[in-house]
């Protein structure tokens, strides 16, 4: 057993784990965060798509021991006091999802595409980034549509901020 | 939220718990005391099981259980089932062999069931596995269902002699022979459709509950149909009465047909609930997935087409070799028959048809429905027929289709379907409009100066939808009716709860069946809850495949809605102190004719529970109507993808550059959750053809069976697509309603390797078109334009 001191969310956890535990078994099972979903066993589908200190990574492929002292952002934490993220909502706006599964990973892979490309994305950028995700419902479509809007109201999120 | 309408694309209501990763997958259910199974699997494609040690493995930390088909057998628990009973042309039945859900004596394919071990956790019920201790005496496996049927093949069941389920036939012999005799030109082609792998992005799973208090059992699945299910488990496996058994199917995600059969795992589970006191869930592995999963397509065909001078078909006949894996499952027979050769005469008019399908065993998964189902293989064979053949007699492959059309209809084909309604000519002429036909010429010459090979390529697809007329399929075969059930509560406050039989695993039903009954009742869609996935709440109900749930499950809802306002009235005229027949409701008030009087839906309802101003002897209180819905006819959408592709011939690599879809899906309810229909389906089709294929090798094991393996379609590989409808509204439903889930998929294949041929010039490509694929096949298409 091993120690783990870690963010979720914005709050802290400490809990004694198994070290071979990985982050999408301690999200899942520990914390019940069940938003992180599991849909490979090749680190491929990006169903486990977690943001650790801002960053996007596979959370099936993670120790949960190696984010010891990291803030880990999940699905759950993205929406604010109850208002969707603007990258939620764009999904919404543009039915970029269908049945759901590999949803929050896109999300939390668009928002970390956003975070380093900026909010005006091409077309083939998004589909080139979406590469470590698989969706077989929606045909992709509705997901780059729902990426690069969500992508233009995440600045305009940005300057709203500002402003504040 | 205000009170929606037909046709209107309302955003989805359901996504708002999905996009805040709320959704409630069978994974997210974790039940108290609970314990996690892990099935042992065969590493050999075929092997008699001479002893199993299981003795260390029970003594490993943290078992619970280590179960076997000899426990299921003490207990008494039958094996699987399949549901279609499928005649060969000699009248006898087919021939199957029996299907345990843990193996008896015999493992028949790669991934098969062996045993199963229940443990506290997962990784201990892993390392547990690894200490059974399993003598196999390996078998030589029949792994090409090419090859199966040959003498000296390995025998997968005794019960079928060579092999072969069933050798089963459709349509006029005779006539078709004699069509074949007087044509002027005969085209022949080789087709292999390409077997599949669903891949629904979550991964099946179980949880099975037991209550020794009230001796009641549930099981928790990933199911598109629990109530199927429940009556499978119930009947024929034998885990408990159906009073006894509650079937939950929460959120899905996916299905494809995939997560329509009873398999193994959930039998499993459920029963060892009971076995060992407690809780046992089961999640598939991607790996596991693959290997027991049941798997789509996988047919070898000889067609043939038979036309005249003028361009006109006369005949049609086709052979086809259908791997149905190892076992059956549970609608496995029906979808190289019913499901096909019934869909051989496309949109075309053609006199005579004649179907030969054998069904055949192999050492492989079990083969059963994935989107389209029979329904792809059989627009593969007309449409690769209708593109090779236009091009062998020198006409344009729009022109050819357009001469053999059906254009009148009721159309009575040659191979059972009656054919309602469409208009195929308008769906063509939009779709070569919106290609930019006309300027093919030219971007083929574009591409040409750059090296490039350009291709376009047409499909013209029809599919039978809204399965089904519960006689009709009766009498060929099927083991259920094909109806589907709704009940329509009002609650006193006038807000409505709908009871549905569908289930919804991306369809987004929760939208689309309350804007329906929002629109209906003019009340806001906040005011309706869809209901459904649960056997204690929706009595019964037979679920969502064969895109049914808008013709048949929307009818259903319209059905019982027909009740809710009639009883409506009743109670209104008590209240208006009017005669019935003089209450008119719209946009959800109920009237008096010619009169200004007049109560909102929600005051009626109201008036229907609080029952003081009618006799309750005369009048039952209450408001709630319940209706089972058996469609007249089956549903044909119909329309025509176009595909244009980009090949460079020194890599291999195809582009698809444009895709235009002209569907005719008759009345659309939510347009928005129509073309995300349309997208995914086109996206499972090019992956068909350019990408996916699951590959046995000879000695039967799975060399597919990870997505570093199995080419799983991305985002890169597509344009945007172009989508447009028309709409010939259906005549044999209420709604008008065609249904829209599979025509992607059933319609991209032929298109897209029809594109190919055309750009290569020849017809030599088998699918997956894979860069390798086309590289090889390319380059005949460069020494013959050198030669040139
Ligand atoms: S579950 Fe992590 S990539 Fe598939
Ligand atoms: S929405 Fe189902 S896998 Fe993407």
């Amino acid at each position: 057993m091993t120690t783990v001191n870690l963010t979720v969310n914005g709050k802290p956890v400490a809990a004694k784990i198994d070290p071979r535990t990985l982050l999408v078994q301690f999200l899942r099972e520990n914390l019940r965060l069940t938003g992180t979903h599991v849909g490979c066993d090749t680190s491929q589908c990006g169903a486990c798509v977690v943001h650790v200190d801002g960053h996007a990574i596979k959370a099936c492929t993670t120790l949960a021991a190696s984010c010891d002292g990291a803030s880990v952002t999940t699905i759950e934490g993205l929406a604010h006091n109850g208002e969707l993220h603007p990258m939620q909502e764009a999904f919404r706006e543009h039915h970029g999802l269908q049945c759901g599964f590999c949803t929050p990973g896109m999300i939390m892979t668009a928002v970390d595409l956003v975070q380093r490309k900026g909010n005006h994305l091409e077309e083939h950028t998004i589909r080139e980034e979406l590469d470590g995700n698989i969706c077989r419902c929606t045909g992709y479509h509705n997901i780059v549509k729902a990426i690069a809007a969500g992508a233009e109201a995440m600045a305009g999120q940005v300057s709203a901020q500002a402003a504040e | 939220m205000s009170v929606a309408q037909i046709g209107q694309s309302v955003r989805r209501t359901e996504d708002q718990r999905f996009v805040t990763g709320k959704g409630r997958y069978v994974d997210d259910i974790g039940r108290p005391g609970q314990a996690h199974a892990f099935f042992l699997r065969s590493p050999h494609a075929h092997a008699r099981i001479r002893r199993i040690d299981l003795h260390e493995a029970q003594h490993a930390p943290g078992v619970v259980a280590v179960l076997t088909g000899d426990d299921l057998a003490a207990d008494k628990i039958g094996g699987l089932i399949c549901g279609w009973m499928i005649h060969s042309k000699d009248g006898s039945p087919m021939k199957a062999g029996p299907h345990p859900a843990l193996a008896q004596g015999k493992v028949r394919y790669v991934g098969d069931h062996v045993a199963v071990v229940i443990a506290e956790t997962l990784a201990e019920a892993k390392d547990a596995a690894e200490k059974i201790v399993v003598d196999y005496e390996v078998l030589p496996a029949a792994v090409d269902p090419a090859k199966t049927q040959a003498k000296g093949a390995a025998q997968v069941h005794d019960e079928a002699p060579n092999n072969t389920v069933f050798n089963w036939h459709l349509g006029d012999k005779a006539a078709t022979d004699a069509a074949f005799a007087k044509a002027s030109h005969v085209t022949t082609i080789d087709l292999v459709n390409n077997r599949l792998v669903a891949n629904a992005m979550e991964p099946r799973a179980a949880v099975g509950d037991y209550d020794s208090g009230t001796d009641n059992f549930t099981l928790y699945t990933t199911s598109q149909n629990p109530h199927v299910a429940r009556l499978v488990l119930s009947a024929f496996i034998g885990i408990a009465p159906e009073n006894k058994l509650r079937v939950i199917a929460p959120d899905v995600g996916g299905g494809f047909g995939s997560k329509i059969f009873i398999y193994a795992e959930e039998t499993v589970c459920v029963w060892a609930a009971k076995k060992v006191g407690r809780p046992v869930k089961w999640v598939a592995e991607r790996t596991e997935e693959f290997l027991a999963s049941a798997h789509g397509r996988d047919h070898v065909t000889k067609a043939e087409l038979a036309t005249d001078a003028a361009g006109k078909i006369l005949g049609l006949r086709v052979h086809t070799k259908a791997n149905l894996g190892a076992y059956l499952s549970t609608f496995s027979s029906s979808v190289p028959t019913y499901l096909y050769a019934p869909l051989l005469s496309g949109q075309y008019d053609i006199p005579a048809i004649y179907a030969e399908v054998d069904g055949v065993y192999t050492n492989t998964a079990p083969v059963d429905a994935y989107r389209g189902a029979g329904r792809p293989e059989a627009t593969f064979v007309v449409e690769r027929l209708m593109e090779v053949t236009a091009r062998q007699i020198g006409m344009d492959p729009a022109a050819f289709r357009q001469r053999n059309f059906v254009r009148s209809f009721p159309h009575q084909t040659p191979v059972i379907m009656c054919y309602d309604i469409g208009d195929y000519n308008a769906s063509l002429k939009k779709a070569l409009e919106l290609a930019d036909y006309k300027g093919l010429g030219r971007r083929k010459r574009e591409s040409a100066r750059k090296g490039l090979l350009r291709g376009l390529g047409f499909s013209a697809y029809i599919e039978a939808c809204g399965i089904a007329p519960s006689a009709a399929v009766g009498s060929l075969g099927a083991g259920v009716g094909l109806w589907e059930s709704a009940e329509v509560r009002v609650n006193p406050v006038g807000t409505v709860e709908i009871l549905t039989g569908s289930h919804a695993h991306g369809q987004g039903h929760e939208t689309t069946f309350a804007q329906l009954v929002s629109a209906r009742l003019g009340i806001p869609m906040e005011q309706v809850s869809i209901i459904h996935g649960d056997t204690d709440k929706v009595q019964m109900g037979m679920g969502t495949y064969g895109s049914r749930s808008g013709a048949v499950g929307m009818s259903a809802i319209v059905k019982a809605l027909d009740k809710v306002e009639a009883k409506a009235k009743k109670v209104a005229a008590y209240c208006l102190e009017a005669s019935e027949s003089d209450i008119e409701f719209k946009d959800g008030r109920f009237t008096v004719k010619g009169t200004d009087k007049g109560l909102s839906f929600g005051e009626v309802a109201l008036q229907a529970y609080v029952a003081h101003k009618f006799d309750g002897q005369e009048l039952e209180p209450g408001l709630k109507e319940g209706a089972f819905y058996d469609p007249k006819n089956f549903t044909f959408p119909s329309g025509v993808h176009i595909a244009e592709v980009e090949i460079d011939p020194e890599t291999g690599v195809t582009r698809v550059d444009r895709w235009t879809a002209v569907d005719d899906f008759g009345v659309l309810i939510n347009p928005l959750i129509v073309e995300g229909q349309v997208h995914g389906g086109i996206a499972q089709g090019i992956g068909q053809a350019m990408m996916e294929g699951a590959v046995y090798d000879q000695s039967g094991q799975l060399v597919t069976a990870s997505y570093m393996d199995y080419r799983m379609p991305r985002a890169e590989d597509f344009p945007l697509y172009q989508i447009a409808t028309t709409s010939t509204p259906c005549p044999s439903n209420p709604l008008g309603i065609k249904g829209c889930g599979e025509a992607g998929a059933i319609a991209s294949p032929p298109a897209l390797i029809n594109a190919i041929t055309d750009a290569l010039g020849h017809e030599d490509i088998a699918m997956p078109a894979t860069p390798q694929a086309v590289w090889k096949a390319a380059q005949k298409t460069v020494h013959k334009l050198a030669a040139e």
